[in-house]
Parts: structure tokens; sequence; C-alpha cells
């Protein structure tokens, strides 16, 4: 129990520090309003009352002192200079390891914490109190500033009684599912009454003898209490008392009584009036259920109205309200859900739509003379699967502001490390990218920020010497473009010394020394594993695994890193991504006979060849001749090794791709069938890494297809691989 | 004597046996998920002689291996009576392509025998030992010899 507890202390720790680290960069950026100062108050706050429930005792300490600081800067006691700032940047990124390492386990820089502390303590008043903090109760710690009550949604307590009669049981009713019901309601404390109970002698079969006393606080009205009781209605004993409702008292009777449908004579003697009957009956249930048998009326009802309540239900009642009012407070409220149940469902939208083109095909072999109709039923089927499987993806969407604002503590460390002063701007922050994606791209990120600021930006001497603002600045971007998502980093430094780049790659012989290499291919030599150009290995990047690990990191995630620089003006890493990992639209082709499927965001253009377009160069090089420019053509069937190259007819349909590094070729396919959305089924622990193909999909006839990587099939054309598995494809078909 | 049967019954265990390049082998019952019809299966590229291909199982992509070419015989020709053995490797679905099912033995424990030493390593391995069956030859196969999975089948 403790332990979940604990786990959501944490989760809303991590929003909490987004939310301080946001208002913390609008400060920078010159926000005036108090609001936003507040707001980070308020953050770290949180974060130390929740700390104190669970005793974590640096951490409150820590966040004592920053909140100290920063409630002077509230009370404007405290002017915010630039000093002041960085200082409360840094203690911020502090205070997020501190929860880290209460998270984790693990050792914080003692030392710096120190400098910290001290730092803050130079801005703390001396008469401010020694710090004092007694742990609060766990049900209010997390925010135990007072908020405004919310106007629209007033809660409620109701104090409920609930007395089963026999025949409810005999009914197949049961309290526990009512009781869940209210629990729904709002948040529902039952305490079980056995008063009744006699000694185990006297005891008889099936008689019901006890009774319930619940107490829910609810927004909800009264009515919905007793929509849940509707099913048991006369067959239990029911009192529904309220406080801090306040319907009239004669409302409250018209409507329970409308609700129960009893007739106005009866109710008069049933019914005790509030105000005669004050707060006994809760606190001496026996005597309600005798009066109860005495008047001998089959549903009864009792309404209290008790103005003042016990203190207990207070605190109840209180912290209650409090934590929803905290909740709804944010912006939009949100539901968490355990990724694993979003996940199911997106597997099974996926079968859903395999399935619709299963269908779909099905219908157009049938031999039926009309099927019109159930052709539009199916494109209406076709329409919701998308509808549903865009509705379950948007759950897996998510902004990559989270994961931009981790990266503005990447620079600032970075600047501090190297002694250069680098500002993030981020863009775009509000872009939704899938989860997976932002969580897997925190690394390379990372890598290429530090990279940036370590080799990119030069030093402020350098800059004021090039005519520079002395501070450099890093942009970093976000966009949805076609189907994919566009993430750049843009340095105004120096840009990538390409002949050091090449210098080094032929010191490390990664490159023949007569290499001869375009600008491209000089850039893209920093991808190469092995290459640092850092003369010196510093903390913070030059280990050599860098940029490869980008790469490779990317490339899992089915996207490609571009780097562009120009001398003197700075370098521009592009990360582009497919906005899913599930789905993804494809060109349906095929290829010596077998069906697969190009993704469409590799394909460039696509034409049907002519004898022609098609130049022989050398031996067995052939061009493509588009619009006066040749381009290498690849066969597909000859690089997967599903035909030799030597009964090579040309192929009719050209795809036109493009790789990595710009270069142009010319994919040749025998056919086109279709343009269409695929599932990705991974074929990891099924055969493995296969050469030119990146994952497998399921068809509309129920096979399976290829989805190539035209990247691959690039590269290895080159090395033109041929193996013997002709006759057994032959097989393959035949049977 | 309805007692005895019973004991014995438990101490039976069950087998499927099959035909692969004209030899019988079986494999526990408990082993195979079911069997399927032989359909043709999706190629990959650069997959060994062994590796027929990746086959759809209720949306679940799948490997088929050819029994008779991973035991270093003539690859199973095609043919209407081709069954696919779906079996659990490492908990993962995989299909084993054999000529056809021959039928469900029972067979005490101790009447399975070791395998007689013979030459090649591959066949030690994979042959887990030996029943005979109406004076017929069967071969249980080792699973976890045959197939290792998750594998890298394309080197």
């Amino acid at each position: 129990m403790t332990g979940s507890i604990l786990d959501t202390f944490f989760e809303e720790c991590e929003e909490l520090l987004e939310a301080m680290d946001a208002g913390l960069a609008a400060i920078e950026e010159g926000d005036q309003d108090p609001e936003t100062v507040n707001a980070v108050f308020r953050a770290v706050h949180s974060i130390k009352g929740g700390a104190g429930a669970f005793g974590l005792d640096d951490l409150v300490a820590f966040a004592h002192n920053f909140e100290t600081v920063f409630d002077d800067v509230r009370s404007n006691k405290l002017q915010l200079d630039e000093k002041l700032i960085q200082l409360l940047f840094r203690a911020s990124d502090h205070l997020a390891d501190l929860v880290t390492c209460a998270r984790d386990g693990g050792e914080v820089d003692q030392a710096h914490h120190d400098v910290l502390i001290s730092a803050l303590g130079e801005y703390i008043d001396d008469e401010e109190e020694e710090l004092v903090f007694e742990p609060m109760g766990v049900g209010a710690a997390f925010d135990p500033t007072p908020l405004a009550p919310l106007s629209e949604a007033k809660e409620a307590s109701y104090d409920i009684r609930f007395h089963p009669l026999k025949e409810m049981f005999d009914t197949g009713n049961e309290p526990y599912f009512l009781f869940q019901a209210l629990s729904d309601l709002g948040t529902l404390t039952v305490r079980l009454d056995d008063s009744e109970l006699p000694g185990f002698d006297a005891m008889e079969d099936g008689e019901s003898y006890l009774s319930w006393e619940l107490t829910l606080v609810t927004s909800d009205s009264r009515s919905s209490i007793e929509a849940v009781f509707e099913f048991v209605e006369g067959l239990c004993e029911l009192s529904i008392s309220s406080e801090g409702e306040e319907e009239d008292d004669a409302d409250a009777l018209a409507a329970l009584n409308a609700a129960f449908g009893l007739p106005p004579a009866e109710e008069e003697s049933a019914v005790a009036l509030p105000l005669e009957l004050p707060v006994p009956e809760v606190a001496d249930p026996p005597a309600v259920a005798e009066t109860e048998t005495e008047t001998e009326v089959e549903a009864e009802v009792e309404v209290e109205m008790v103005p003042d309540v016990e203190p207990e239900k207070v605190t109840d009642k209180a912290t209650g309200s409090k934590k929803d009012t905290a909740k709804s407070s944010g912006p939009k409220p949100t539901l968490r859900v355990e990724l694993d149940r979003v996940d199911r469902l997106i597997n099974a939208v996926g079968e859903l739509i395999i399935n619709h083109s299963m269908l779909a095909q099905q219908i157009a072999n049938l031999d039926a003379s009309d099927t019109r109709d159930v052709e539009t039923e199916l494109e209406g089927f076709k329409t919701l699967a998308r509808d549903i499987q865009e509705g379950v993806m948007a759950i897996r969407a998510q902004p990559v502001k989270p994961l931009f604002q981790r990266m503005a503590r990447i620079v600032r460390e970075a600047s501090a490390a190297t002694g250069k002063t680098a500002k993030l701007v981020t863009i775009g922050e509000t872009t939704e990218v899938d989860k997976t994606v932002i969580e897997r791209l925190a690394d390379p990120l990372t890598h290429i920020l530090r990279n940036a600021v370590d080799h990119g930006i030069e030093s402020p001497e350098a800059r004021a010497a090039a005519g520079k603002e002395k501070g450099g600045e890093i942009r970093l971007t976000a966009a949805h473009r076609s189907g994919s998502v566009c993430i750049e980093v843009k340095d105004d430094g120096a840009g990538l010394n390409r002949k050091k780049i090449r210098q080094i790659a032929i010191d490390k012989g990664l490159i023949p020394e007569n290499a001869e290499l375009n600008d491209g291919e000089i850039d893209n030599l920093l991808f190469l594993p092995g290459f640092s150009t850092a003369k010196e290995i510093s903390n913070l990047s030059g280990r050599g695994v860098g940029m490869d690990v980008v790469k490779n990191a990317v490339g899992a995630l089915g996207g490609r890193v571009n780097i562009s620089s120009t001398p003197g003006e700075g370098s521009v890493f592009s990360i582009i991504l497919p906005l899913t990992l599930a789905v993804m639209d494809g060109m349906v082709v095929s290829v010596a006979g077998h069906t697969m499927v190009v993704p469409i965001t590799a394909i460039v253009e696509t034409m049907r060849g002519n004898d022609d377009m098609i130049n022989n160069l050398g031996a067995d090089g052939t061009l493509l001749s588009i619009r006066g420019s040749f381009i290498p053509i690849c066969d597909v069937a000859g690089s997967l090794g599903l035909r030799s190259s030597s009964h090579n007819e040309p192929a009719g349909v050209y795809l036109l791709v493009e790789t990595e590094n710009g270069d142009r070729c010319a994919l040749a396919v025998d056919d086109i069938h279709d343009q269409r959305q695929v599932v990705i089924k991974s074929l990891d622990g099924v055969c493995g890494n296969v050469p030119g193909v990146s994952a497998a999909t399921i068809l509309g006839d129920g096979k399976i297809a290829m989805i190539l990587d035209p990247e691959s099939i690039v590269t290895a054309s080159s090395s033109a691989a041929v193996f013997d598995t002709d006759r057994r494809m032959n097989n393959a078909i035949a049977s | 004597m309805q007692l005895q049967a019973e004991t014995k019954h438990t101490e039976q265990s069950e087998f499927v046996s099959f035909t692969v390049a004209g030899q019988a082998f079986c494999l526990k019952i408990t082993q195979i998920r079911e069997i399927r019809r032989w359909q043709p299966v999706t190629v990959l590229p650069h997959a060994p002689a062994d590796v027929l291909g990746v086959m759809n199982l209720r949306g679940a992509v799948i490997p088929i291996y050819d029994l008779s070419a991973r035991f270093g015989l003539e690859q199973t020709a095609a043919s209407e009576r081709n069954v696919v053995i779906v079996v659990s490797v490492n908990e993962k679905p995989v299909g084993l392509l054999a000529e056809s099912v021959s039928e469900i033995i029972s067979i005490d424990p101790e009447d399975i025998q070791e395998t007689p030493q013979v030459d090649s390593r591959n066949t030690m391995d994979f042959i887990q030992g030996i029943i005979s069956q109406n004076d017929e030859m069967v071969r249980i196969i080792n699973l976890n010899a045959v197939i290792s999975s998750p594998e890298q089948v394309v080197q």
C-alpha cells in the first residue's frame, strides 16, 4: 500500500518538476506574472509536503531552502536577477536529482548539495525561522496550500444508513455492488454496524442482521445516490442525510418521495423530518431499527439535515475536496492508464485493420451479382477502423515538451562544464509523438545537444572575434512534416570543420588516405563508430560513442539523421521519424512473384520505365535517365537473392528512393498494386535481422509480406549478393 | 484391476508420430500446440535452405523450418499432405514442416531406447532417443536442440 502511494508521489513529483521547469523558463524569458512565480513556489512546496510525509529528509530540507528563497521572490523581498535565476535553475536541477535518488536509491553529490544550500542560504533572510518541518498526514500531504474551492462542482457529504432486509438477499442483491456503485460517485467510507448481531445460538439462517453506515463525499446530486439504491427499493431500510447540501428541505423530500414512489400520506408517518430529528440516529443505530420496525412501513426514508458534523467527517470532507481540487486545477483532466493496456488495444486495432482488408478481399472475390451495398458498408467499416486506430494512437502520442525541458538542463550543464554560454530555444513543444519514440529519443538528443555545445558553439572569445553575440543559441525544433516527425537541432556555432573531420577519419583508419569525399560524405563520417573529434576526452562528449549511437538509436525507431552545416554559421542535425511505430503507409509491389511493401516515406517518385530510359554502364551497371539526370538502378529481386541477375529482364516499374546521404536510386520492381496502410509486425525473435527487410506485415489475403528497407537494399546491391535461393523460391511458389 | 490400469496410464506418455523424408519421427504431445495444413509461406530473403519462410498464425508471424533439411536430408517436396506442426520453443511459436502426421502413440518411458552411437554429431544432438513401434523405428526429436529460438536465421 505504502509502495503504491509512494509511486503516486513520485509520479506527481515528475509533473511538479515539469511545472517548475516550465515556470522557471518563463521567468527567465522575462515573465513578470506573479502567478508564474506562485506556480513554481507551489510546485516546490508540494514536493516538500509529499517528501515530508514519506520522511525523505534530504529532499525536504533542500526543498525548504529553495522554497524560502522563492517565497521572498514572491513577496518581492528579493529581486530576480540573472545570477539568482541561474541559481534557481541549478537548484531545480538538483531538486530533480534528489527526487530521482529518493526513488531509485543512490547518492547525490554531497559537495554540490552543500554548495547549493549555502548559495541559497545567502539569499535567505537571517531572521527566517530555522527549518521546522512536521510531517503531515499522508492523505493531506500532496498539496497543503489552501486552494479556492471549486465553484462548479460542489462537494457534499452524505451519511447513508443502510440496512438490507431479508428479502433483499432473497432476490439476489448484494450490498457490495451497491457500495461499489456508490464509490464510483465519490469518496466512500464504509462502517459496518453489527450491533444487531445476536449470539451464535440465536442466529437464524437467512436473516439479515447487519447494517452499514456509509459516508460519501461526492459532487453528484442526491438523486444519483438514490439511483444506486433504486433496485433494492422496498427491500432495505435506507436513510440518506446530507451535510453541506443547500437544497431546500421540501425539495429534497419531494425528490425523495418521487424517487421512492411513496404516497404523501404514508410519508408523513414514515419520514422523520430533519429538524425534529437531528444527530442521534447515527449515534444510536439500534434505536432507528426499532422505530422502523414499529412503523411497519416497507420502505422507510429518513432525512436528516445536519448543519454541524463531527470533526472526523469534516477532515474527511476537507481532504476529499482538496484532493479533487488539486487534481482538477490542471489544464485538462487526465487519466493514468497502464501502457500495457493501451498496447493491447493497439494490437487489437491492428488486427481489426488486417481483418478489414481480408473481408474486402473476400467480398471482391465473391461471385455475387451485386455487392455494391456490402461495399458501401465495408467502406464505412474502414473509416471507423481508421478512426479507432487514430484515436488509439492519439492515446500514445504525447507532446515533446517534457523531453525538451530535460534538454534545457543538458544544455545548461554542458555550458557550465565547458565555460561557454549557450541558450536553448525550443520551438514546437506541443508537437505530439508516440510515447516510445519520445522515450528513446532522450539519449540521441542528449548526445546531439552536448556535441552542439561542446563542439558546435565557439568559446565566447572566438564568437566575439567572429562578430557574433557572446552567448550561443541552440534551437530545438519539433514539427510534423507530411506523415513524419522532424526534430531539428540547430546551433549558430562555427559549423563542421570538414578538413579536420576528414583528417581524423584518415588518422583513425576509417577511410583511405586518398578517398574522394564530397561535403555530405564528410559530414556523415561523424556517424562512423569510433569517430571522435575531441582532442581530449571530456566529461561531456568525445568518448567517440556519441554520433553512431545517435544514428543507431534513430535507425531503430525507423528514422534517419541528417547533418547539414555551413562554415561560420552553424550546423543542423535533423532527426526524421515515423509518426507511429505500429502502422505505416506502404506501397504494395510485386518482386519476382513475391508481394512486398515499400514504405511510402522512402519513395520520392514512381515511374513506369521503357527501354529508352535504361542506359548500360560497364558490364552490369544500369542507369535510369530521368529528366536529364542518370540514376543507378537497383534490382530489388536480385538484391534480395530472389532472382539471379543473369536472367535479369528489365523490370517494369521504378521506385525512386533517396538514401540517408542524399543519393538517389531507382528500385526496380515488377509491378505496383496498391497503396495502403499496413500494420508493422516485427521480425525480432522470429528470424532475427534480415538484410533488406525491416519488418513484415499481414496482407488482406492473410499472407505475410516483407516490408522492405530501401536503404539497406541499395547498400546491399552494391555488393550484389546473389544467393542460390531460386530453386527454393520456385518450390514455394509452386506449392 | 481398475486401479492398476490407471496407474499404468499415468506412467505412459503420449507422442505424435509423423514422417519426415520417409523416416518416422515423433514429438511429445505436450510440446505440440497445433497441427495445420500446409499453405505456401512467405519466403525470407537470404534464408538458408532449412528455413522455408514465415507464416501468419492468427496475426502472429512465425518462422517455418523444413525438418528434413534441418536433419541434413533432402528438402521436403511440396505436397497436399504436408503439414506444419506448430510447437513452442522458449515460449515462441515455431512451425515445423513434415511430410504427414501418422498417429498418436502411448509409450512407457522404459521402452525408450538411447540413441545408438553414430558418426554425425548433429544426429546425436537432434535425436533424444528411439522407440520401436510395430517393428518400425520412431525417432524422438530433441526440440530444443533442433530449434534454438529466437534465432538469427540469416547470416
